[in-house]
């Protein structure tokens, strides 16, 4: 959610019971304009906080010139002092695959590798690295995997250029009730993987400035989103059932939207049983 | 184009006084006529869409100029393709829409009953002198504390609750009320009250007149079929009786200590939960299915629920108040009649009145400062264990020495944890602790709370401060597990009839065994014969 907007997206985002607490939302206040200033970034996105057993990772994304490249990230304990995470790399998102369990809440955690995957542990050794994983990397990489699977915008909030940057789109005046309520009105704010598969028929329908992304229509399994109309039918909000805790608002007819994640940080592998 | 060159014909015709036409048509307003001739061709109108230039660059400078947007020259065939698009909307418009009333109209007008005093007031006043203690739960005070820890719904949505749930006292026979939670489902949430009813004010339970006449209706059958044994030879009856069901708790006790009332979104009416029988709860324990929001939905599972979703519900709402409903130590203490040698303990519990409440700092730093006030659920699905097989009158208390496990013949008597056990006593799993304790703020500990955050369930919450203290359920509803779900597998097939000689079938002779057991059974004839032939002759 945008840094300015965070107050209000907070009291929208708040029907799953999990929110900040005003110390904390104070210095978030505070803090996000600093790192824009800082890092100078264009904009400023809260992207929400991972509970661990023994603390809490507060999570921010800015964002430069096109939307669409990869996102710096920082993280806190406290919502006031804030440390860049370094991009994450393959290596991190295979390993994080196989560490399971709550995070700790500590940034210096080392994940023994021995236990959970042996060949992973094999291998780094033989590379000369020890076979453990921090904790450190483990978020970037749940992060980045968090953000390309479940993070959504609605459509047409942002625009493909010719040049191939994205921005946001001006004109973008919110989707309509009717709209609002379909899935297919929501990208994946990612690389698209689908687009390519889609008919021609189905393609000449596409508007190629705004439909440049993946929609959420056919995620697998089908009803990993629960969708529904709060606070007497004036906010949409999507929750994703295959990360619980990642919670997306808009009110429809207006330019407010966005999502965030107040949760453990693991994957629900256990969603087809769910269902 | 025309004449530039002085030597070309027709050069300075075009300046005013030289025009060959000058002495016909005297006009010093040639550029007026540009102009006229300029305007007429942008007024033509389009033989495809029916507009002018004119009217479109018209439109598009009053929209600017209105607006007044930042870097307009960026834009403008973006504002061009509006202005357009706006125009073609008007034009095919022949029908008109009929004004859609959203739902948010509905719902507003839902909300605005709630606010809407009730009369009565006479009645109310005359309750609360009867009873000590008011029966609504100030919502918004736990709500406050709760929001030091950052947990919570926005405050219209607590305020929405709040006077929903004075509208349930107002209903129903109340005796305490408590706002448990809310649980998450796939199309609607749950907004769940914890409730205890007046003394006297509870229904009889149909569920349990119909317990009692399957239980008897077994019996019926498992008589009639070993008369039928004894009259025919027919194939034999199944001897497998199933076990028979553990009966549930009666209201008022055990996991049924509480009534729950449940609705969709504050401002529906209130749905009363029916009581949960064990047998749910162990089912409930094995499988793991998100809720939809309709109370009537079938769970579809496997092992399969005995019950829909409101039995589900029912049974995970239990569960957590088992495992997750804590008060500080000391809070509440044993009435005087001490009940030790009771099965399971004792049940009720009453509030210390002499409880002094330890500093916020010590009940984070340690567990020891919290105990449980709910009855933990035993592997039976009840909290005070019963023999479902009704033995001679054997004491059984005194059976739980045994460790073998002999099964379907005698259960063991199962224990859990006796009523106020300390959290710190909650085993973790692997390396991750039951409960998680926070102070709400570090910067100012002399006002802080103390959270507890359990593990075991994600989203259930407990605060202290001062004496005060309460519990609350976010959440899903499911319990958290280290390792992935895996569902129940199939029981085993039943084993077969023990194959013997009895039978076992023989193969059949073969057709060259056949024809050696004729020659033989012949030669055998033959040489008979001859032995009786001979004598026949010594005669």
């Amino acid at each position: 959610m945008e840094a300015l907007s965070v107050p209000a997206a907070l009291e929208l985002v708040a029907g799953c019971g999990a929110g900040l607490s005003p110390e904390r939302r104070a210095a978030l206040g505070t803090s996000l304009p600093l790192l824009q200033r800082d890092y100078r970034f264009e904009r400023v996105w809260f992207w929400g906080c991972i509970q661990g057993v023994r603390g809490s990772y507060y999570i921010a994304e800015g964002l430069g010139p096109d939307r669409a490249a990869p996102r710096s990230r920082l993280y806190s304990l406290n919502c006031v002092d804030w440390s860049l995470l370094t991009p994450a790399t393959k290596e991190m998102l295979a390993l994080a695959e196989q560490v399971k369990g709550r995070f700790q809440g500590d940034p210096s955690f080392e994940y023994s590798l021995a236990e959970i995957n042996a060949e992973a542990a094999a291998s780094l050794i033989g590379s000369g690295k020890e076979p453990v994983m921090k904790e450190e990397a483990r978020l970037i990489a749940t992060i980045e995997q968090i953000d390309r699977e479940v993070g959504v915008v609605p459509r047409g909030a942002f625009v493909k250029t010719p040049l191939g940057s994205v921005h946001e789109n001006r004109h973008f005046e919110g989707l309509s009730s009717v709209e609002a309520k379909k899935l297919s009105s929501y990208f994946h704010f990612a690389d698209p993987v689908n687009l390519k598969n889609k008919t021609l028929l189905e393609k000449a329908d596409l508007d190629p400035s705004t439909d440049f992304l993946d929609s959420l229509e056919h995620d697998i399994p089908r009803g990993s989103w629960s969708i529904q109309l709060e606070k007497g039918g004036t906010v949409v909000v999507l929750r994703s059932l295959l990360w619980l805790g990642l919670t997306f608002y808009h009110v429809p007819m207006t330019k407010q939207f966005g999502y965030v994640y107040f949760g453990t940080g693991e994957k629900n592998l256990d969603l087809p049983f769910m269902l | 184009h025309g004449p530039y060159q002085p030597h070309e014909p027709g050069y300075g015709l075009d300046q005013p006084g030289y025009n060959p036409y000058e002495d016909e048509i005297p006009d010093p307003q040639a550029r007026m006529l540009a102009i006229k001739n300029a305007k007429a061709y942008l007024l033509k109108t389009s033989t495809k869409s029916g507009l002018n230039l004119y009217d479109h660059f018209a439109n598009i400078l009053t929209k600017i100029l209105d607006e007044q947007p930042t870097n307009t020259v960026d834009i403008i065939e973006n504002i061009s393709k509006d202005v357009k698009w706006a125009q073609f909307r008007k034009k095919m418009d022949t029908l008109r829409d009929e004004p859609l009333i959203p739902p948010t109209f509905e719902a507003a007008e839902k909300y605005k009953a709630l606010f809407v005093k009730q009369g009565g007031e006479e009645e109310q006043e005359g309750v609360e002198e009867e009873m000590g203690q008011p029966a609504l739960p100030n919502v918004m005070e736990a709500a406050f504390y709760f929001e030091q820890a950052g947990i919570g719904l926005n405050k219209d949505e607590s305020y929405y609750i709040f006077l929903a749930l004075k509208n349930l006292i107002r209903v129903q026979p109340i005796q305490t009320c408590r706002f448990w939670g809310k649980i998450l489902g796939l199309e609607m949430n749950y907004i769940i009250a914890e409730v205890q009813l007046r003394e006297g004010e509870q229904e009889e339970e149909t569920g349990e007149e119909g317990e009692g006449t399957t239980a008897e209706g077994e019996k019926e059958t498992g008589e009639a079929g070993e008369q039928d044994e004894e009259k025919e030879a027919g194939p034999p009856k199944s001897t497998y009786k199933p076990p028979p069901p553990i009966p549930k708790e009666p209201n008022g006790t055990g996991t049924n200590k509480y009534v729950y009332f449940v609705c969709n979104e504050p401002g529906k009416p209130w749905v009363k939960l029916p009581p949960v029988t064990p047998a749910q709860i162990v089912c409930a324990r094995k499988i793991k299915k998100f809720f939809t929001g309709w109370l009537d939905a079938p769970v579809v599972s496997f092992p399969p629920f005995p019950g829909n979703e409101a039995n589900y519900l029912r049974a995970q709402i239990a569960r957590i108040s088992a495992g997750t409903h804590v008060s500080p130590t000391g809070f509440y203490q044993f009435g005087d009649e001490e009940e030790e040698e009771e099965e399971g303990g004792a049940d009720t519990c009453e509030e210390n009145p002499e409880f002094e409440p330890p500093p916020v700092a010590e009940m984070v730093e340690s567990l020891s400062t919290w105990a449980h006030h709910v009855k933990g659920i035993l592997k039976q699905g009840r909290c005070v264990w019963i023999n479902p097989v009704q033995k001679s009158e054997e004491n059984e208390e005194e059976d739980d020495e045994e460790e073998e496990e002999e099964e379907g013949e005698e259960q063991q008597e199962e224990r859990g944890p006796p009523l106020l056990t300390l959290i710190s006593e909650d085993e973790g799993m692997k390396d991750i602790p039951a409960w998680t304790t926070q102070a709400s703020t570090n910067l100012i500990p002399e006002y802080s709370v103390a959270i507890l955050k359990s593990n075991r369930w994600p989203g259930a919450y407990a605060f202290a401060s001062g004496g005060k203290f309460e519990n609350i359920y976010f959440g899903w509803g499911h319990k958290y597990s280290p390792e992935s779900y895996t569902p129940e597998l199939p029981p085993p097939a039943e084993a077969e009839f023990p194959s013997g000689p009895e039978i076992t079938e023989t193969a059949d002779p073969t057709v060259e065994e056949e024809m050696a057991f004729k020659i033989a059974q012949e030669e055998a004839l033959a040489e008979a014969e001859e032995e009786e032939d001979e004598e026949g002759e010594d005669d």
